[in-house]
């Protein structure tokens, strides 16, 4: 499949093709890392990064490094070019002259979109305001065949705040694609957008809703997202609800084995006593970005097929 | 009973008919009839049958573009379109949402990239009732949310 040039904007672009053949060139970069140091040497890769972020640019510029290419990034993008009034179409713009493929993260949503539009060279979503961050989902999808050896016929369940959070939007709509029982964890406030859920149904994806985790019951990944103050109107209501979603040692027992994922950072929904049971794999999820991360740049910039 | 026609016939032109009542005006808005130089009719409330009423919008010496006429389901799908020429209707035309609608509204998200630059752009996803979404942050839209935010 060829993927020279391709935006990676929003899940929702992605055939079940798309998603499968990244997952597979993974893999095949996690295998073949001394391989393919110098796979992108010459390459140049800039970051843009509107908005704060250690895990996702740190992930990235890693990835490019560790194929032989050079990173050029814009510390504070949001302090520079912005503030001085210029359009973030101008900004890509000028930003292309100087690089082969772009890593953008802006709070506003469709700012990946609008950057693509504007430029020939490939951008890279990383993240746009609460909308999209489809390198995330790829990077659980991957996680996730990688502790399994597949997608397919597993039951997986999502906690937290599942109205907000766009990595829980992303994933759940990439497993639409899959043969997945879906779990949906939250409080009322907070419950999955109705919009996710009748294209769940649409595909035929059997899911239910709960309150909490002594409902889950049998599941093999429990994906943990955070629940943010600023989402509740009455800080009263927010303090009810944090504490039934946390993960502590005593939480192990109702979760047998199911591997427990989260895409950092974490506050305090998952005790750190948990990071070094068997149930814990979200750190690896996080080194799971890079061969994700590694095949995505080889594919756009069409050094792989 | 006499037949009274209540809005006069116009030679050439458009008569934009059967627009749901109360709608006539945002048609006129997104035509930007009141800077149009020639006569401009609009009709509202008239009865179309014993239950039924429509706004009618009838205007001289111009022909509608194909934009024109996206814009116009946008709002009021149900209208139909009669192109006049020396009094007869010579064309009707049928309205249909396109897939893809640019520029006529803004999107409802206020942290949309599109309402700071470029141009708002939205794909159709159903045509009844209407939902289009946005093509940049990807958010739905439909009913009252569109209307709301049409440039008009």
């Amino acid at each position: 499949m060829n993927m020279k040039d391709r935006d990676i904007i929003s899940i929702r672009d992605m055939k079940k093709e798309d998603i499968e053949y990244i997952l597979e060139k993974s893999e095949e970069m996690e295998k073949n890392m001394e391989k393919n140091r110098n796979l992108l040497d010459g390459y140049v890769l800039s970051t843009l990064f509107f908005e704060p972020s250690t895990r996702t640019r740190l992930s990235f510029e890693s990835a490019m490094k560790r194929l032989g290419g050079e990173v050029i990034t814009v510390a504070e993008a949001k302090t520079s070019s912005a503030a001085k009034g210029e359009t973030l179409t101008d900004t890509v713009k000028t930003v292309e002259q100087y690089s082969d493929v772009i890593v953008i993260r802006h709070p506003n949503e469709g700012a990946a979109r609008l950057a693509a539009e504007a430029v020939e060279i490939p951008i890279i979503n990383a993240g746009d305001g609460a909308n999209q961050h489809p390198t995330q989902t790829l990077l659980d999808l991957y996680t996730i065949k990688k502790e399994y050896g597949k997608i397919d016929g597993l039951t997986i369940a999502l906690m937290g705040d599942l109205k907000y959070g766009r990595t829980v939007h992303s994933l759940a709509t990439a497993l639409g694609y899959y043969n997945v029982n879906l779990i949906f964890v939250s409080p009322e406030e907070l419950k999955m957008p109705s919009e996710i859920k009748k294209y769940l149904k649409s595909r035929g994806i059997p899911y239910r809703e709960i309150s909490s985790i002594e409902e889950i019951g049998e599941t093999d990944i429990l994906y943990v997202t955070r629940i943010q103050k600023e989402r509740f109107p009455d800080p009263t209501e927010y303090e009810k609800v944090r504490g039934t979603y946390k993960i502590l040692p005593e939480t192990l027992k109702l979760l047998g084995n199911a591997k427990i994922m989260h895409p950092l950072p974490r506050v305090d929904e998952i005790s750190p006593k948990i990071d070094r049971t068997e149930n814990a794999i979200y750190f690896k999820q996080a080194r799971n970005g890079i061969p994700v991360r590694m095949a995505i740049l080889s594919l756009v910039l069409g050094v792989i097929e | 009973m006499k037949k009274e026609l209540k809005v006069s016939a116009i030679k050439d032109g458009t008569v934009i008919d059967h627009i749901s009542p109360g709608k006539a005006m945002d048609v006129v808005r997104i035509l930007k009839l009141e800077d149009y130089d020639n006569s401009v009719t609009i009709a509202m409330n008239v009865r179309s049958s014993l239950f039924e009423k429509k706004d009618i919008v009838k205007i001289e010496n111009r022909e509608l573009s194909e934009e024109e006429v996206n814009e116009i389901a946008l709002i009021a799908p149900e209208s139909t379109i009669n192109i006049i020429k020396n009094y007869e209707v010579v064309e009707k035309r049928k309205i249909e949402l396109p897939d893809l609608i640019k520029g006529i509204l803004s999107c409802m998200n206020p942290n949309c990239i599109s309402r700071r630059e470029g141009t708002p752009k939205f794909i159709v996803e159903k045509k009844k009732p209407i939902t289009i979404r946005c093509y940049y942050c990807e958010r739905l839209m439909e009913g009252d949310e569109i209307l709301k935010r049409l440039r008009i």
